[in-house]
């Protein structure tokens, strides 16, 4: 028996791709890896660090979802696979319900912890509870929220084949791409920098992005922030936004309503900086600041600065 | 244009979060539901956006119980022409879309919208399964979407930034922020909704592939600790010391 795990390697190898290859191993059964997308031999032989014993990869498949579910679906046949992981990611999110219908298979999505039995727990109510889901069928799907597991590496690397998956042609014809350079993908980030309409207008977001770039962090902001224009739309995080969990969540400037806090609760840390004492921020809060945040965030910044000099 | 848009009910998004019968079922006791913020603000919208430009008709379907009847009143208010409720409880996203699956088949729409996720199982799952069981393309988190003759013109999110691709219809499409601005059903629009047609239909024969077992709410958070804004070097060495996370 084997555990397939599906990974989009054309942004190369980033550290959701270790997380689902840790977790597949956790399953305890062989772990093999197929993939999509340019990244090279060595980024993806490396998988084998991970647990994966074998990555097939198929270059010439790309981002349709269903090309992507056909090639899957024909690894897991050509494999045995009776179990397919993937991060909970945009890619996912297309194609795995995509191949729940096609190999009849339970699907999990969002799921946060190995499995006990069939039944995986997973993020519900926008993070407001937990639930546990039971898979009722042979085959299995689930896709692993990021930041869920913590990678475990220390194995040595895997071979890679190429895999002919016989996907056939893309109904999808992309006509542009844009990608702003040298962002950090929100879901992903494990460190965020978040601001709201206590900001007063999007020419004073250079302290929250100084803040951001001193920490390595991604920006976020509020959905009034996003709905006025002040910050792009993909920038919004709550119920009605993305959903993410960080290990620091730094809030400035927003006053914390339950539909906000939905899309952040499950961060480890939250940073809160408000002049308003009573905010309900503070609430969901591990450390506060009641302050300005025109005086806080350049001042932390320089408390990054400094502390990153003198580590 | 024939449009089919997928609605389902969620919990008004301030609602309290509790479970009853040993923690295995949602308390949906004072729970006022509302259509989906998804389906509703940007899946419905747009496609009455299309059918104001293009003519055509929008149809919403839901799989649910009577009960979920007002909800759909709801939605007719914002401007859907007709309603179909297939009846019967949406136990997994797998059952919910093989039951509309097989209403979408006998009755051939061109394009069938459904929101990104519910706000309440967060599974982002139907659409998918839809397109799958209807054998159609399927772009996920579509933020623009135009439609021009039997080709759609779409935006959606990819990793890292936005793609602008096209794709032949019949397709299914879930659908983001970006896509429309929320309208406020007006008070003519409510009175016709009244009068719109509602049709039942009966479910079919389907299997549900997953079940939710119980639930759980997360920890109570710890008091927070309140750090003085003139020393952010104290936060700082928290954040690496005691949270550990720098
Ligand atoms: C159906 C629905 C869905 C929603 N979904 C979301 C969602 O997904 N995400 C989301 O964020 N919201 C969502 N909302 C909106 C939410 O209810 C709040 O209105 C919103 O989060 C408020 O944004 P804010 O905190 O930036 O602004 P405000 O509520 O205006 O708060 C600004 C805060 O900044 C503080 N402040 C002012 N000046 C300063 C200063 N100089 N320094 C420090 N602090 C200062 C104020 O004390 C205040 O607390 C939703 C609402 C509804 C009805």
């Amino acid at each position: 028996m084997s555990t397939l795990v599906y990974i989009n390697s054309s942004n190369g190898i980033g550290k959701a791709a270790l997380e689902v290859v840790s977790y597949a191993k956790k399953l305890g059964n062989d772990v093999v890896v197929v993939a999509n997308g340019n990244a090279d031999e060595a980024s993806l032989a490396s998988l084998g660090e991970y647990g994966a014993s074998k990555v097939m990869v198929d270059r010439s498949v790309e981002g349709d979802s269903q090309q992507v579910t056909r090639m899957i679906a024909s690894a897991a046949e050509a494999t045995g696979a009776s179990t397919v992981i993937f991060s909970h990611d945009l890619t996912a999110k297309s194609v795995a319900p995509r191949l729940s219908v096609r190999m009849k298979a339970g699907l999990v999505s969002g799921a946060v912890a190995v499995p006990e039995g069939n039944t995986v727990k997973v993020n519900v109510f926008s993070g407001k509870a937990f639930g546990h889901v039971k898979i009722n069928t042979d085959k299995k799907i689930i896709s692993l929220l990021p930041n869920s597991i913590q990678p475990e590496g220390g194995g040595s690397a895997c071979s890679v084949e190429d895999f002919a998956s016989n996907a056939g042609d893309s109904s999808i014809k992309v006509l542009e791409t844009k990608k702003p350079e040298g962002e950090i993908p929100l879901p992903e980030a494990e460190l965020v920098v978040s601001a709201g309409r206590g900001l007063k207008g999007p020419e004073n977001w250079g302290m929250v992005e100084e803040l951001a770039s001193e920490l390595g962090a991604a920006t976020a902001c509020s959905r009034p922030v996003a709905d006025i224009g002040w910050r792009p739309h993909h920038e919004h995080v709550g119920q009605t936004g993305v959903a993410i969990r960080p290990n620091l969540y730094i809030a400035a400037g927003i006053s914390g309503a339950i539909q906000h806090l939905a899309g952040v609760n499950g961060s480890k840390v939250i940073v809160v900086v408000n002049t308003d004492a009573e905010a309900p921020f503070f609430k969901a809060a591990d450390y506060g600041i009641v302050g300005d945040a025109f005086e806080v965030l350049p001042r932390l910044t320089e408390a990054v600065k400094k502390f990153k000099s003198s580590n | 244009m024939k449009l089919l848009v997928c609605i389902s009910k969620s919990p008004d998004t301030t609602s309290k979060i509790s479970f009853t019968e040993g923690n295995s079922k949602f308390d949906e006791n004072g729970v006022q539901y509302i259509v989906n913020p998804y389906d509703e603000w940007y899946a419905l919208v747009r496609a009455l956006e299309l059918k104001e430009a293009g003519g055509g008709t929008v149809t919403i379907c839901t799989v649910g119980s009577v009960a979920d009847d007002s909800v759909i009143r709801k939605a007719l208010a914002i401007g859907a022409d007709a309603a179909v409720r297939i009846d019967a409880e949406p136990t997994d996203a797998y059952y919910t879309a093989m039951q509309i699956a097989e209403y979408a088949k006998a009755n051939e729409f061109d394009l069938v919208l459904t929101g990104k996720e519910t706000i309440n199982y967060n599974g982002s799952q139907v659409g998918g399964m839809l397109a799958e069981a209807l054998d159609v393309p399927f772009i996920s988190l579509a933020s623009k979407l135009d439609v021009n003759g039997s080709t759609a013109t779409v935006e959606t999110e990819i990793a890292g930034g936005v793609q602008v691709c096209e794709v032949s219809i019949p397709a299914v499409i879930s659908c983001a922020k970006g896509m429309a601005e929320q309208r406020i059903p007006n008070m003519r629009g409510i009175m016709a909704a009244r009068t719109k047609p509602l049709t039942v239909v009966a479910p079919a024969d389907i299997q549900a592939l997953t079940s939710f077992e119980n639930y759980d709410l997360p920890p109570a958070k710890a008091a927070c600790k309140m750090i003085d804004p003139e020393n952010m070097d104290e936060l700082v060495s928290l954040l690496h010391n005691e949270a550990k996370v720098i």
